[in-house]
């Protein structure tokens, strides 16, 4: 048994990464990590005519990326784990519903990443897969259409509202190679702060990003300088700094390594993202641009990726209900301590 | 040209406006609801005869915002009901904004055959 | 920072953290931009009563010149820029209600010209429609049950 604590895993085998692929819109290429996505689209349809086909069509076109960039035929991929926001995943199960592969559609909201990642690491672990799949993928206009307005219309964003990345992410994950590795997970609990405002995710979900680092901190017997980075997806500005009090209230100063994929992906005051990036395309696309282009440079060793999710949708906002928010920790090293 | 009605118009217009702002930033009100605050507001204002006042005072400052739509709405409703009785009631109102909704309607049919939306770029 | 232990303390700790929106700025957007629609609208009645329309002809053609505009502008892909700038300036007015139902029109045209177009266009205007005409309604009747005299019942 793998387990630690109440909810956090070592992995008994070496779980590789090998190969990243993400491919993201033009905004994201205006932004300040462009150097590290493998594909920057000119327009957000790319050549299709929905935005829902041009977010399939990314999804589908990652996958391909990092299958072509893992050097290994996609017949030897055992399964994919992919998921998105919109409904019943269409995004993921129109994107990869030529790609012969056996397929699982999660959804997580914005922390799907981190349930892919999770859930990809535990099945090759358990000897169930040598080889998979991890993808997640998030459109700023079908997500809009879908939970807020129509593009066209003349509204105004509260300042603490984030801006959806349109993008993908997707790690091929296998027994064999070379690292980094996922060492350890911590799968989080569903975590409801009562907060109700659509407009402030990042306040939501603050709450289950800090219930799932403190696990992952007690379980593990680790601390926060026992990471180089350690990553939340998409609180933006507004959670980001919420996480870091709530931390500093349970004894844990995590200010000199924490950061936010939302917070890095944007340029707050050039690009108008107010609280910054969101969706499940922000912390896929960050973790395969920039995170693991670090890895590969050596920068990092250690990073703890937690993506974030708001498990709830308009009907649940309509209806009054609170948003309860989902965490999940990932750790991944560059080294493999129990080879 | 009346200047002064133009003058009136922008200041009634622009205060009309800034309470919905207030209301949007305050309230955290969805758009769909703004409007349905100003219609309603402007159909009663309109049912007690007050709304009128502010017409005549600004011409268009008051009949532009969605408010002054709620007054066509009631006005249209009471003379209706003057001349056809109960009927009017179910008539007028409509009848009297039918320009605005059919217009509306019309054009929005036509922008959806010529235009697709595009993302907001800085 | 106090340690937080209920839903409530959270919600009032999260009031302090989160940015309030510039309401003075807004307002001041708000303003200056709802006026100047209103002062168009102004500006092609007076010239409709130079041409010796009548007046409530004159508010129609008023109405409906500002909701070609409106849906031009918003056909354009600038409506939603000059509405992210003004706010209520630019929904208040019927203007705001044009965009309203031109948007969602545009937004669904690819789920088809009768489910998509035909049956969203409302989503967002739709509301002002039922609750406009509902309370025409309500207006209507109570004139009747309160001005009994002056008016026929059938």
């Amino acid at each position: 048994m793998k387990k630690v604590g109440n909810q956090s895993y070592f992995m008994s085998k070496p779980i590789n990464i090998l190969s990243t692929a993400c491919i993201v819109g033009p905004k994201e290429k205006d932004g300040p990590l462009n150097a590290y996505f493998d594909q920057c689209l000119e327009d957000e349809f790319w050549g299709e005519n929905s935005w829902e086909k041009a977010e399939s069509k990314i999804i589908k076109e990652t996958v391909n990326t990092a299958i072509a960039k893992s050097k290994i035929a996609s017949s030897s991929i055992d399964f994919v784990f992919a998921g998105d926001l919109l409904n019943q995943c269409i995004s993921s199960s129109f994107g990869l519903r030529e790609s012969n592969i056996p397929f699982f559609g999660i959804f997580g909201a914005c922390s799907t990443f981190g349930e892919a990642l999770t859930l990809g690491s535990m099945t090759i672990d358990g000897d169930f897969a040598t080889n998979v799949v991890c993808a997640a993928s998030s459109h700023f206009c079908s997500a809009e259409k879908q939970f807020r307005f129509p593009l066209e219309l003349g509204n105004q964003r509260a300042p603490s509202s984030q801006w959806t990345v349109t993008g993908s992410g997707a790690a091929v994950l296998s027994k064999d190679g070379e690292g980094p590795y996922v060492t350890a997970i911590t799968p989080g609990k569903i975590v409801d702060m009562g907060i109700k405002d659509a407009n402030n995710m990042g306040a939501a979900m603050a709450g289950a990003a800090q219930d799932t680092l403190l696990c992952h901190f007690k379980d593990t017997g680790r601390n926060p300088s026992y990471y180089d980075a350690i990553f939340t997806g998409d609180l933006g500005h507004v959670g980001k700094d919420i996480l870091i009090d709530l931390m500093e209230t349970k004894g844990y100063n995590i200010k000199a390594n924490y950061n936010d994929c939302g917070v890095l992906i944007f340029d707050k005051e050039q690009q108008d993202t107010h609280s910054g990036g969101s969706g499940c395309g922000c912390s896929a696309s960050v973790f395969c641009g920039y995170i693991s282009h670090m890895f590969k440079e050596g920068k990092y060793k250690k990073v703890l990726l937690m993506p974030t999710g708001a498990l709830m949708n308009s009907t649940t906002s309509q209806q009054g209900e609170s948003i309860p928010g989902i965490a999940h920790a990932v750790a991944i090293e560059a080294t493999c301590p129990n080879l | 040209m009346d200047w002064t009605m133009v003058l009136k118009a922008f200041i009634l217009g622009g205060i009309i406006c800034v309470i919905g702002q207030i209301l949007i930033d305050k309230t955290k009100l969805t758009p769909a609801r703004i409007l349905v605050a100003f219609v309603t507001t402007g159909a009663i204002l309109g049912g007690l005869g007050w709304y009128k006042h502010l017409i005549n005072w600004a011409g268009c400052g008051a009949s532009v915002p969605l408010t002054g739509f709620g007054n066509l709405l009631a006005k249209g409703a009471i003379e209706e009901v003057k001349t056809n009785g109960l009927i009017g009631a179910f008539t007028g109102g409509t009848k009297a904004a039918a320009a605005g909704i059919a217009a509306a309607i019309f054009f929005g049919y036509i922008a959806s055959l010529v235009s697709k939306p595009k993302i907001k770029k800085q | 920072m106090k340690p937080i232990n209920s839903k409530e303390e959270y919600a009032t700790y999260v009031d302090q953290k989160t940015p309030n929106s510039p309401i003075l700025k807004n307002c001041f957007n708000a303003f200056w931009v709802g006026g100047l629609i209103c002062a168009l609208g102004q500006i092609i009645f007076e010239i409709c009563k130079t041409r010796g329309i009548d007046e409530t002809t004159s508010y129609t053609i008023v109405s409906i010149s500002l909701i070609f505009i409106s849906a031009f502008l918003t056909a354009l892909n600038i409506f939603n820029k000059i509405g992210k700038f003004a706010g209520a300036g630019s929904l208040v007015p019927i203007t705001g209600f044009a965009n309203s139902i031109v948007s969602p029109a545009m937004e669904y045209k690819s789920e088809g010209y009768v489910m998509g177009v035909g049956a969203k266009m409302f989503t967002v205007a739709g509301p002002v429609l039922v609750y406009g005409i509902s309370t025409s309604i309500i207006i209507g009747i109570l004139y009747i049950i309160f001005n009994t005299q002056s008016i026929t019942l059938i």
